[in-house]
């Protein structure tokens, strides 16, 4: 059975939040002793060690809006298979080249049509709301997808606190880039950096939309878009900007970068739709990460899944015209 | 060269050029291929076909270097066949992992997607050298019509390259090696050719 319907997952398979929680504190112990050591031995070698922030622990709570009934993607696959085009295109890069990204200290600009430019620290706005558990799934352009258990809380929360004017029709979000650190970036020269994306204000406000902190209850590793990043279960995964630096509330549609880098492959809304292809490749199925090689084949859901929460933003929209 | 020789090399071959498929086969049952296995047994499938290709197209411009690897002959049918059993492996990945053994899905994927169409062109020139690639095919066919008819490798190998550049993302260079070894075997014929009339006519004037 490789395609069609999504194989049953047996219930032993499922990760529950008690496990994953056991398995955590588990992980962190020897990830601590382990630190230990490498600090010391940092130390010994530099007079100012770099600032690498090691993943800590969030304080969290559960969501509604989780996705349940999914096999989770373990750590070590959503840590090693990323696409985080400023550290390198292939999927192992990421891992290894990220480790210079100074996460802190780290600010968020808020900036464009609001009442007042503001700028947020990290700190802060780990403090701004709860942070919730959300698991949701992960559909990447490139029909491949995960089960990622997300740490955050919803960007409207944010949003308020930014008081957008009434002319905010889009919010613009920034990577952070610096060549000197992120230098794998000038390998791809059609490129202009920073990264940058962008949603329409109804998107940027409907719940689903993660401002995104963590997963796996710990603070996000940088190839995964530390520390602070969005996530957006029922667009392509290049929507979700990582390593937030800018938030730009704007009149017009932002420009995006696979958008511009090629229109006619990377829509401005790329939400995950089967009956849209690629045109290099079929958007019908996908291959879930981490399964075996004979259970990997899924069908793909429209918008991933989240239909129910997601396609009255859409009514009355051509979605194959506005892809 | 000694028949003990000869059949020691030959074991050592066949080792080496199933020890990918092996690999594989232990991945599978150990499921032990890395996060996107489908894409994995895609990856090297296809890259010991297009390297396996181009071994068997090195044989004769090594050869013409001294004719003391004359014996290398003896290997350029065992790689050949290796390359073709890669492909249909490479094929069947397609087939089954990625179109889900979909006939609709097939045909929308060649008729669409240019490095599919290129990938099954390439699989479809290299069947009737598989095919004709047996001593009594040699005979039957005759040297003359055998040699021309197998020229399609060359096509099938520039065929294959292409396919590999239309399937990676904008830029990832990874088929550049591989694109660089093919080009310099299929430019060292005309190069070799070259050099040999000029040595024949510089025998005549002597």
């Amino acid at each position: 059975m490789l395609i069609g319907k999504p194989p049953d997952i047996p219930s032993s398979e499922i990760t529950s939040r008690e496990d994953y929680f056991r398995y955590l504190s588990r992980r962190r112990f020897l990830k601590g002793a382990a630190a230990t050591g490498a600090t010391a031995l940092a130390a010994s070698r530099f007079i100012a060690p770099r600032a690498v922030q090691a993943s800590t622990k969030l304080q969290t709570v559960p969501s509604p809006l989780t996705t349940t009934g999914e096999q989770l993607t373990t750590l070590d696959d959503i840590t090693h298979y990323n696409n985080f085009y400023e550290f390198g295109v292939d999927k192992g890069d990421p891992a290894k080249n990220a480790g210079g990204l100074p996460t802190r200290p780290w600010t968020v600009k808020v900036e464009g049509k609001v009442a007042k430019p503001l700028t947020f620290d990290i700190e802060d706005l780990l403090k701004l709301r709860p942070l919730e558990d959300r698991v949701y799934r992960h559909r990447c352009v490139e029909a491949w997808s995960m089960v990622i258990p997300w740490v955050g809380y919803s960007l409207s929360e944010f949003i308020k606190q930014c008081n957008p004017l009434p002319s905010a029709k889009y919010v613009q979000f920034l990577s952070y880039y610096n060549s000197k650190i992120e230098k794998w970036g000038y390998q791809d020269p059609g490129i202009s950096w920073p990264y940058s994306e962008g949603l329409r204000m109804d998107e940027a406000m409907n719940p689903l939309t993660l401002l995104t902190f963590g997963l796996y209850g710990e603070t996000l590793p940088n190839q995964d878009g530390a520390p602070v990043r969005m996530v957006l279960p029922w667009k392509y995964g290049y929507k979700s900007a990582k390593s937030i630096v800018t938030v730009r509330f704007v009149e017009k549609q932002p420009p995006t970068t696979w958008n511009d880098q090629a229109p006619n492959e990377y829509g401005f809304y790329s939400n995950v739709n089967p009956n849209v292809d690629h045109p290099r490749w079929s958007q019908k199925t996908e291959r879930r990460i981490g399964l075996p090689f004979y259970a990997q084949r899924r069908t793909t859901l429209m918008f991933n899944g989240y239909t129910d929460q997601v396609a009255s933003l859409y009514n009355g929209m051509d979605l194959r015209r506005n892809f | 060269m000694k028949r003990t020789t000869l059949i020691t090399l030959k074991t050592l071959t066949w080792i080496a050029c199933l020890s990918v498929a092996g690999r594989l086969v232990w991945g599978m049952v150990t499921n032990d291929l890395g996060p996107d296995p489908s894409a994995a047994i895609a990856f090297a499938t296809g890259k010991a076909t297009i390297w396996l290709l181009a071994i068997s197209l090195a044989i004769t411009p090594l050869r013409r270097l001294s004719p003391r690897l004359n014996w290398l002959i003896k290997f350029r049918r065992l790689f050949g066949l290796f390359a073709f059993f890669y492909a249909t492996l490479h094929m069947l990945t397609y087939v089954a992992l990625y179109s889900g053994f979909s006939v609709a899905a097939m045909e929308s994927d060649i008729a669409k997607r240019r490095f599919i169409t290129m990938g099954v062109a390439a699989y479809l020139l290299l069947v009737p050298l598989a095919l004709t690639s047996t001593t009594w095919a040699i005979r039957k066919l005759g040297g003359k019509n055998w040699n021309r008819l197998h020229k399609l490798v060359y096509a099938a190998a520039i065929c294959g390259v292409i396919h590999y550049w239309w399937q990676v993302k904008t830029g990832v260079i990874t088929p550049l090696t591989i694109t660089l070894v093919l080009a310099v075997l299929l430019l060292a014929r005309p190069v070799t050719a070259w050099l040999q009339r000029r040595k024949a006519r510089a025998a005549v004037t002597a």
